[in-house]
């Protein structure tokens, strides 16, 4: 099946290098509303990697819980506790 | 600690990516699961189960018991959190942060919310009913269905939405939906079958024992999506709201 062809190879790396981003500024912002913004954009990207990979079913879910509910729940508790982290 | 911790990531990376090597590459039509496991779902799954979609078909057939547990664990952890974070006025400690406060509804979010909240419930209605033949399925329509009501809570209150769905109720359909998955494998069982074998369903709906699969799957998926979507509003309800289920955000 061609489906890694040459447009799309491009596209993969450029999704894989956006997680990878994603991943690490999520982790390394201090404020945890922005870290959860990030992280919720780290599932999005997750998902179109999905995508690529013809998982449709695994992006779904990932979109729905990752991108979607649990960016929310992250938000909620962030807003609870203190709002930056120490380190 | 902040090195040890790096140094222990990387070390752990470095393994995880050595082990990867061995796993087959992406795609591999000589890989094992490519060769004994994929081929059969995809020649038999269809006049087995008359569900075009194999994913629904391995997981809620094939697979029925594996996503019964998965469905039995949202419910423990909706359980736990509820247990853990749920308190009543009455026990509220006096040194918790002060919450943002709230200044009002903004009536364009409002607005928008009203119009968009019954697109997402159709939307997931259709997840739900359509995950046979496209991606989808009770996971991923409760999950948009519970999104849709947390929508709602963001937009208005989260007293609104309680209001509407009363939590005594979100915990009883949750646990519902975990007793309709395991009643429809009790009454196969009572049908003469093995527990979750659909097919003996085929006397009671009066159609084929192969077009019973397929309505079997769909009966679970529906208490899939009624665990879900409950829990998700819980834990919203819970975590954003402190454990109080006065307010939210």
């Amino acid at each position: 099946m061609e489906v890694n062809s040459w447009v799309l190879w491009q596209f993969d790396v450029l999704i894989l290098l956006m997680v990878l981003v994603c991943a690490v500024v999520a982790l390394q912002l201090r404020d945890l509303v922005a870290s959860a913004i990030s992280f919720g954009a780290y599932s999005f990207f997750m998902c179109l990697l999905w995508t690529l990979m013809l998982a449709v079913d695994v992006a779904f879910t990932e979109a729905a819980v990752g991108a979607g509910v649990s960016t929310v729940l992250f938000l909620g508790t962030a807003l609870h506790i203190r709002r930056r982290a120490k380190d | 600690m902040k090195v040890i911790a790096a140094l222990f990531s990387i070390v752990l990376g470095v393994v995880l990516l050595v082990a990867a090597n061995d796993l087959p590459i992406w795609g591999d039509p000589e890989s094992p699961v490519s060769v004994h496991l994929s081929s059969y779902f995809i020649e038999h799954s269809v006049e087995q189960t008359s569900v075009p979609n194999f994913v629904t078909a391995v997981l809620a057939d094939y697979r029925g018991y594996d996503t019964m547990f998965e469905t039995a664990v949202i419910f423990c952890a909706g359980i736990t959190v509820m247990t853990i974070l749920r308190r009543s006025h009455r026990l509220r400690k006096k040194n918790v942060p002060p919450r943002p406060v709230r200044e009002g509804q903004d009536i364009i979010i409002c607005s928008a919310a009203r119009l968009i909240v019954p697109m997402m419930q159709l939307f997931a209605l259709y997840v739900l009913a359509h995950g046979h033949h496209s991606p989808g399925g009770g996971f991923q329509g409760g999950v948009i269905f519970g999104a849709s009501f947390i929508l709602l809570a963001l937009a208005y209150d989260l007293k609104t939405v309680l209001s509407r769905l009363k939590e005594k109720t979100m915990m009883l359909v949750s646990g519902l939906g975990v007793l309709v998955y395991a009643g429809i494998g009790v009454l196969c069982l009572f049908l003469g079958g093995n527990f979750l074998d659909y097919s003996r369903l085929a006397s009671i709906l009066q159609v084929t024992e192969i077009e019973a699969r397929s309505h079997g799957i769909l009966g679970v998926e529906v208490g899939v999506a009624l665990t879900v979507t409950c829990i998700m509003l819980s834990l919203y309800a819970d975590l954003a709201s402190g454990g109080e289920m006065d307010e939210g955000l």
